[in-house]
């Protein structure tokens, strides 16, 4: 179906399953170690043999000569595969960096060999006798290093003919003019998803038929990508990944892992399996890319913003696109003078690509901190401030209306529920023994992107409904939200819908990113719901216009029939995927979010703990109050990652992040986080989709960071602008201890 | 990890002749430690001679009021013994801060003492370590060297002792028991038992080849409080960037180490002398000869402001 018009009354405005708090239908499956993850997948086909990845030592160069003699003869290998045998193979869509072939090495842990053995532990024995020979170049490693000579750059979420400056009044005059300003550089480091699940894939050919049983994020994307760097037809590559653990965007392009299994499986003619090892997830896969952000910002006294520029320099190999860090600067505050664009450096790290929120939350980290400068420096409340700038409509555009935004109820909604007002604005304030005590807040925003996503669902003679799709569940609970849809609009239980994903034989979903999965991939089943529909009332002889699903009962005018009754000659199929039309241009469509954070500082080691957290969002409807909480709170998690602990440490010297195990880049753990809180508004979004919901996945992490930050300067009084806030970057600074 | 072979040993004597016997064997306890650096290559060991059915087991008192604690009891064990709880806090605190109750359950006392350090450069085999690949070069050196140590250091290692077990058996002035080839036992004193890097990096313990830790003894208790405190960059589960160990007595005087700063556990007896001058005395002694790099000097104020804390803690 096209969706074009905001959506009236539908079916699953009834609410009656969901809206619902059911709890995951996949959760049994996984807390009993029975969902098949890709590298366990044993039975999928016999024969399997290990791969392991042999990773480039040196990060820029080429390849004089790779010996395979001492690895070929080891115990177990039955293959060696080098880079040298093959031609570049060509980057997908949307990547930048080379996955295999050729002699040129573009980044530290490129991957330069396969050995493929009987067992993991001969792979990886044999790994290490593989003799590559470099001739190593001069690398670009140092953002800072090489942000003066950075290009402007136009911003990948907004397609390729987009300008590359958003310009709007006269900046320049303005901010000179501007009684109170601020102007301050900010800066975030690269950081790695660090995801649980490594990135792992068992590929088996039949002929010339290739099956992949791997972890991704989008089926559709690795069936392309398989397709175009083999060099083969899509239509002879399946790919099937049912249960991903974890991905937040590093799963959401093809890796080395997949296609090496591909080439390591044609070329000792079997079944061949393969991960990436810790390290290559690292350097190998792709990573969020630092920035460097200058934000100025200027006010009238009485605090309504009159300048809002924001530049942001980030880095990828060449060819790649940048973080795009200012989306939000765009879109989140009124000011009639603005100057916002990207930079982008050409670096010779590992491909820079997507981590949740991409864009957005390494670009609040920097605006919302500049917001809580900017506050202090006018005197007023922060969360005030924000009200006090807060938009209706596009600041680009006057006549563009956001489609429902609800921010300021957020940020209204959150500091009450959060106490703000205990909140003292004097930093330093607040003592509890050694702690001092500190409260943040932040806000954010996050596009709803919309995708094509579309489905197919059988109703079978015993009365149970099969949902296909090849959209994936990465952790997130879409398993659970789609056998909602399906049996609201059915009118069956929960219980009497089964859900088959991450199949590329099934019909294409929108897939898991940019959090548009649970809103679009949804409606695209309420689309295929309706095909079915029509089915069942056409078999019935019902009027499909008046007739009611509802406990198991199709109901029009006076009869009242059994759903099952319809397939009881043979299964019935509605398939049928959601197309949107312009909406999107019409209306801005985001999600919005207020972060609040309090914080005990040590006031002897400059050790920051959070103490307690609370998002409130406002993202349409919500279709499950429990998945979309988890969702939340563990964007949250990763927001006080971001904002106190998590930073890939670079080698300048030799092109490598260091810390490139989870020993060394540290995530937060169980005790980082000991309290949070999440409230939805509720504001069903009709511009969005027939679903009236927004994506969640992301929004939850969007301002976390800063608000923590914030937080911490409410504390110590000491600014720290360079993200993670490790303790060494203000412990000289804390108040002496007598 | 290549081909080894494995046996299990019955007895110390046994133990020792296994692993005499084979050239490049290695003992192996609870293997949290042995098994990670033999997947990286990082150990190479022909043969493993399995320790943990040896009779080192229990924690006894001895005959002066002391304990003495079999080489294999475990972390967790050793942590939640009523003495150890009651007579030497620090050590209990120190352990129980260390990595989590699955590896704690698991890992030994002798393994502890003897886990390897936390150098990213030393995980990393693509490049160069001296403590790897003797006189190969020292990767840190130039490099990221926050965690690292900045005291007792050599030009060609810096990396620290990462272990807090370690730190407070340095306070207690611990003893280690072993037992040689030759069926020689001897007793090293825990300040003595890790050595500097100098120019041999690659030999960090005082121990012979093939010799086995048998027990670790503690004096009779010291009184005082005791006091360990470990900062680290989340709230668990983290190696510390600066540990402090001590015990401390009304009158202001007591003991004190450091941990994470050094190759060894930092114990300086000219500093702990100062201690009634306060946490500024102590560290400006202690640190004197510190020769830090840019990105971990922060740790001596690290270091002053946590024994400040810990002071101000035992005078509460
Ligand atoms: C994820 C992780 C986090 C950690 N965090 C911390 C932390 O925060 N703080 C901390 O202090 N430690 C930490 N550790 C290290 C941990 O304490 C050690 O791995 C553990 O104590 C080693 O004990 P084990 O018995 O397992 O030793 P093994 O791995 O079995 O052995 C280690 C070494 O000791 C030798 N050995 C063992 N026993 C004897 C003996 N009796 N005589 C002679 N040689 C012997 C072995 O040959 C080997 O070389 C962490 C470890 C991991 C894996
Ligand atoms: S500091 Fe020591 S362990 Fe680290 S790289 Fe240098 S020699 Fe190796």
């Amino acid at each position: 179906m096209d969706f074009t018009t905001p959506s009236g009354q539908n079916p699953i405005d009834r609410l009656k399953i969901v809206g619902r708090p059911v709890t995951r239908i996949d959760g049994p499956l996984k807390v009993t170690g029975t969902a098949p993850y890709a590298y366990e997948r044993h039975d999928v086909i016999p024969n399997q043999a290990y791969g392991y990845v042999v990773g480039a030592t040196i990060a820029k160069g080429r390849i004089v000569r790779i010996d395979t003699g001492a690895a070929k003869a080891a115990s177990g290998v039955i293959g060696v595969i080098t880079t040298l045998e093959y031609k570049p193979a060509a980057p997908p869509q949307r990547q930048t960096a080379n996955l295999f072939g050729g002699a040129e090495v573009a980044h530290y842990h490129q991957a330069v060999a396969l050995v493929v053995a009987k067992t993991f532990e001969e792979a990886r024995a044999a790994a290490h006798l593989v003799k590559v020979d470099y001739q190593a170049a001069p690398g670009k490693y140092d953002l800072a290093g090489e942000a003066s000579g950075a290009k402007p750059s136009a911003d990948p979420n907004e397609g390729q003919d987009a300008e590359i400056f958003d310009r709007v009044g006269d900046f320049d005059a303005a901010f000179a003019a501007a009684p109170v300003k601020l102007d301050e550089t900010y800066t975030t480091p690269c950081e790695t998803h660090a995801m649980m699940e490594p990135h792992a894939s068992i590929a088996a050919w039949n002929g010339d038929k290739l099956t992949v049983w791997t972890s991704s994020q989008m089926i559709n994307w690795a069936k392309a990508g398989l397709a175009k760097t083999l060099g083969i037809p899509a239509e002879n590559v399946r790919v099937q990944s049912p249960f991903i653990g974890g991905g937040f965007g590093g799963k959401l392009y093809l890796r080395a892992d997949a296609l090496l299994a591909a080439l390591g499986a044609k070329a000792v003619g079997q079944p061949v399996k393969v991960t990436l090892q810790r390290p290559l997830i690292i350097n190998n896969g792709t990573h969020r890319s630092a920035t460097i952000q200058r934000i100025r910002l200027g006010a009238a006294p009485d605090g309504r913003l009159t300048t809002i520029g924001h530049v942001s320099v980030s880095g990828n190999l060449p060819g790649g696109m940048p973080e795009p860090a200012v989306g939000q600067t765009k879109l989140l505050y009124a000011a009639p003078n603005r100057e916002i664009y990207l930079k982008l450096a050409a670096l010779d790290l590992g491909e820079a690509n997507d981590m949740r929120a991409p864009g957005e939350a390494p670009g609040l980290m920097a605006l919302e901190m500049a917001m809580d400068e900017m506050a202090e420096k006018l005197g007023i409340d922060p969360v005030e401030f924000r009200i006090l700038n807060d938009t209706q409509t596009d600041p680009r555009d006057p006549q563009r209306r956001f489609s429902e935004r609800h921010l300021v109820e957020c940020l209204r909604t959150g500091a009450d529920r959060f106490g703000w007002s205990r909140r003292n604005g004097t930093p330093g304030a607040i003592r509890d023994g050694k702690w001092i005590v500190g409260m943040g807040m932040a806000a954010g925003l996050r596009l709803n992107l919309l995708m094509p996503s579309a489905a197919r669902i059988r109703l079978d003679r015993d009365g149970r409904l099969t949902v296909e799709t090849d959209m994936t569940d990465i952790g997130t609970g879409a398993y659970t939200i789609l056998a909602q849809t399906a049996a609201e609009m059915m009118g069956v239980p929960v219980e009497a819908v089964t859900v088959i994903l991450g199949d590329s034989a099934s019909p294409v979903s929108a897939g898991s990113g940019g959090q548009w999965g649970a809103n679009t991939s949804t409606s695209g089943l309420y689309a295929a719901c309706l095909k079915l529909r029509g089915a069942v009332s056409a078999r019935l002889g019902l009027n499909a216009e008046d007739a009611e699903f509802a406990d198991g009962k199709v109901r029009s005018g006076n009869r009242s029939i059994p759903l099952a009754e319809a397939a009881k000659d043979g299964p019935l199929t509605g398939e049928d995927g959601i197309r949107f039309g312009d909406l999107d241009k019409r209306y801005v469509q985001a999600s919005f979010a207020a972060q609040f954070a309090e914080v005990g500082v040590d006031s002897f080691t400059g050790e920051v703990r959070v103490r307690r957290m609370l998002a409130v969002v406002d993202a349409g409807r919500v279709l499950n109050p429990v998945t979309a909480r988890s969702q939340v709170i563990g964007a949250m998690t990763m927001g006080v990652g971001a904002a106190l602990m998590e930073a890939l440490a670079i080698d300048m010297r030799h092109g490598c992040f260091v810390n490139h195990d989870l020993g060394g880049y540290e995530v937060p753990v169980h005790a980082d986080i000991p309290h949070q809180d999440v409230i939805f508004l509720d504001h069903p979004d009709a511009i969005s989709s027939p679903m009236k919901a927004k994506g969640i996945g992301e929004i939850g992490l969007c301002g976390v960071a800063a608000a923590v930050a914030n937080a911490v300067y409410n504390a110590t009084g000491v600014r720290v602008r360079d993200y993670p806030i490790t303790l060494e970057k203000h412990l000289a600074k804390l108040p002496r201890i007598a | 990890m290549i081909p080894f072979t494995y046996e299990k040993a019955d007895s110390p004597a046994a133990a020792v002749a296994a692993v005499t016997a084979t050239p490049g064997a290695k003992f192996i306890a609870g293997g949290t430690n042995l098994l990670d650096l033999m997947k990286f290559q990082i150990e190479t060991p022909t043969h493993l001679v399995d320790i943990r059915d040896l009779p080192l087991t229990t924690i006894n008192d001895t005959g002066d009021g002391g304990l003495r604690i079999g080489a294999l009891v475990t972390n967790t064990e050793l942590a939640s013994h009523p003495r150890v709880k009651r007579d030497y806090g620090v050590l209990s605190r120190a352990i129980v801060a260390g990595a989590t109750g699955q590896i704690r359950n698991k890992a030994s006392v002798g393994g502890n003492l003897l886990q390897r350090n936390r150098c990213p450069y030393f995980y990393n085999t693509d490049l160069p370590c001296n403590k790897r690949v003797p006189g190969s070069g020292c990767s840190a050196l130039g490099g990221i060297s926050r965690s690292l140590a900045v005291i007792g250091t050599s030009e060609s290692c810096i990396a620290q002792n990462p272990g807090d077990m370690a730190v407070a058996l340095t306070v207690l002035d611990a003893m280690v028991e072993t037992i040689d080839a030759a069926g020689r036992t001897r007793t090293i004193a825990i300040a003595d038992f890790f050595r500097l890097p100098g120019d041999t990096p690659e030999t960090e313990f005082a121990l012979q080849p093939g010799e086995l830790i048998t027990s670790v003894t503690l004096p009779p208790p010291l009184g005082g409080t005791h006091h360990y405190h470990k900062v680290r960059d989340r709230a668990s589960y983290a190696f510390a960037i600066v540990s402090v160990a001590a015990v401390l007595n009304k009158d202001g005087t007591g003991r004190v180490a450091f941990g994470s700063v050094a190759p060894k556990p930092w114990r300086i007896k000219a500093a702990e002398a100062v201690l009634p001058a306060g946490p500024a005395a102590v560290v400006s002694t202690a640190f004197k000869e510190a020769k830090p790099r840019e990105d971990n000097a922060f740790k001596i104020l690290l270091a002053e402001r946590t024994l400040a804390l810990v002071i101000a803690k035992g005078s509460a």
